[in-house]
């Protein structure tokens, strides 16, 4: 597998400086640093409960941090009104680990969904096709009637990746794209998201424990130990080390 | 595991968690912000108006039946019951005047009120809670749009306008329940039943029902919607939002006829 390059020249669509967030007593983030620059994918690698989910739902202003510093396409998403926010987040596309797809509404319906309430302009035809061709770019335009219960996890993945991107955001984050997936199914994913990168023209933070996927889809990988990034780099950059904290998660997914 | 001794931002997120009576008072703050949140995004556009109807539509469908039977067989009993006591004084003619203002005046909005909790009530609390434990309606924030708009606007407005249409229904099924027993044991005719029976009736009393209907019809809404809304991760969290939707909604339902009553009463005497 080829190692992506680094995108570090190019300007910077998110800035995080000395971002902090507890839940009660548990320190979760401790002066986070991060930049993610325009037209990479950056990986977020850590273990379970470090505090990645909660990074990306920072920048969508789902959760506020305690202190420190979050600017999304120079925008301070803790100091805009509500507003303000609304008109940011239709740039900022967010792909739920469990997809959350509405299970009352058909597919089409969970694309149409965000689209007729943000650009009220279009006409019937123009959002048929908008979907159409939304749901064809993920190869899933045969599930346009069904209800999200009738669908695999890898479609529905692929379908809550769709309703994200029907948006045209600049920004995609995505929370364990992976996980709960079969081998192949990764696979597909992993190209989906390097699909999404090239044709529509997105920057990503990539939020996985899976490195098969870090490896495939990061320009850049980022390792959250201990409450902050400890590593920061390429791929090999990152897994270049004697760290027994970094160790055995390449030890896991390429030795085992 | 870090020393709290040694890094001060973890004895800073130290918080300290409230008592009982200060946690009832974030909690009664919190339903006032959801309740203020409501009136100041429902009449605003733009509106949910097919998710309204459909709301409707489901609301009513959902309970009929249940309401039909319900109010049918009350009719039927009540009437029965109370025969003996006017046959004492030889009033059986009264009966149908009885009935008809029983049921419009408390049995027909309680009753109508109390199925919609627990049918209607569960219903949402159950829907929009799993709706937030599967991050559905966090989708919906980061997709740019205002949930609270589409799911709780929507649920309130459609049970503050279904439940008194139900609750006239649950009168008029009553009294056709009541005119079943009426005509069986005494041979009452259709018209003279209802003529003897809505004759007694007064606006005033139309007037109670109504708005005691569209404050159940509110407060169902608004309990299940804040419960679902509100609550917690984790499958238990839409369990207990189902439940306490039914069980909070029911209690504030006969505290509000109690003080409807009351208040009411005044006009009447």
């Amino acid at each position: 597998m080829e190692e992506k390059p680094t995108l570090k020249n190019s300007t910077k669509v998110i800035e995080i400086k000395g971002l902090n967030k507890s839940f009660g007593n548990y320190h979760v983030l401790k002066g986070v640093d991060l930049d993610l620059y325009k037209g990479e994918n950056l990986v977020v690698l850590g273990k379970s409960g470090t505090g990645k989910s909660v990074l990306i739902k920072i920048i969508v202003g789902l959760l506020t941090p305690d202190a420190g510093q979050v600017s999304v396409l120079n925008q301070h998403v803790d100091q805009i009104t509500y507003k303000e926010l609304l008109a940011l987040r239709l740039k900022v596309g967010f792909s739920f680990q469990n997809s959350a797809l509405y299970d009352s509404m058909t597919v089409r319906e969970n694309l149409e969904f965000p689209l007729v309430r943000n650009q009220k302009s279009l006409t019937k035809r123009e959002v048929n096709m908008a979907v159409e061709e939304m749901l064809d770019a993920v190869g899933l335009l045969q599930t346009i009637n069904q209800m999200p219960s009738e669908l695999s996890g890898g479609q529905r993945k692929r379908i809550g990746i769709a309703r994200t991107l029907i948006l045209r955001p600049e920004i995609m984050l995505y929370d364990e794209p992976t996980a709960g997936l079969d081998p192949i199914t990764c696979l597909e994913i992993n190209n989906l998201i390097n699909e999404v990168q090239e044709r529509f023209h997105t920057s990503s933070i990539v939020i996985t424990h899976d490195l098969t996927c870090a490896k495939a889809v990061g320009n850049r990988v980022a390792m959250l130990l201990d409450g902050q990034f400890q590593r920061l780099g390429t791929f090999e950059e990152v897994f270049n080390t004697n760290d027994e904290r970094v160790k055995p998660f390449y030890d896991y997914n390429f030795i085992h | 595991m870090e020393n709290k001794a040694e890094n001060p931002s973890i004895q800073n997120a130290e918080v300290k968690a409230p008592g009982k009576l200060a946690r009832m008072f974030l909690t009664l703050y919190d339903v006032y912000k959801f309740i203020a949140r409501f009136f100041k995004e429902g009449f605003l556009p733009p509106y949910e108006v097919k998710e309204l109807f459909r709301q409707c539509y489901e609301i009513g469908y959902r309970s009929a039946l249940l309401i039909s039977t319900t109010g049918f067989i009350t009719g039927i009993v009540f009437t029965k019951q109370s025969r003996p006591s006017l046959s004492e004084f030889g009033a059986t003619s009264w009966l149908p005047s009885l009935v008809g203002i029983a049921l419009l005046r408390t049995l027909a909005p309680l009753l109508t009120g109390l199925i919609a909790a627990g049918k209607v009530g569960s219903s949402i609390g159950a829907e929009l809670g799993s709706m937030r434990v599967t991050e559905q309606i966090d989708a919906m924030e980061v997709s740019a749009t205002n949930p609270f708009k589409f799911l709780v606007s929507t649920r309130v407005l459609a049970a503050t306008i279904t439940i008194p249409i139900l609750t006239f229904y649950t009168a008029m099924v009553g009294m056709l329940g009541a005119l079943l027993n009426v005509s069986l044991s005494e041979g009452t005719s259709a018209r003279a039943f209802f003529q003897s029976s809505l004759e007694q009736i007064t606006f005033l009393d139309i007037t109670a029902s109504t708005i005691k209907a569209i404050l159940f019809g509110f407060t169902i809404g608004m309990v299940g919607c804040y419960q679902g809304y509100n609550s917690s991760k984790g499958t238990e969290g839409v369990g207990k939002a189902a439940n306490s939707a039914v069980v909070i909604a029911m209690f504030l339902i006969f505290i509000e006829e109690v003080v409807s009553v009351q208040f009411f009463g005044l006009f009447r005497s």
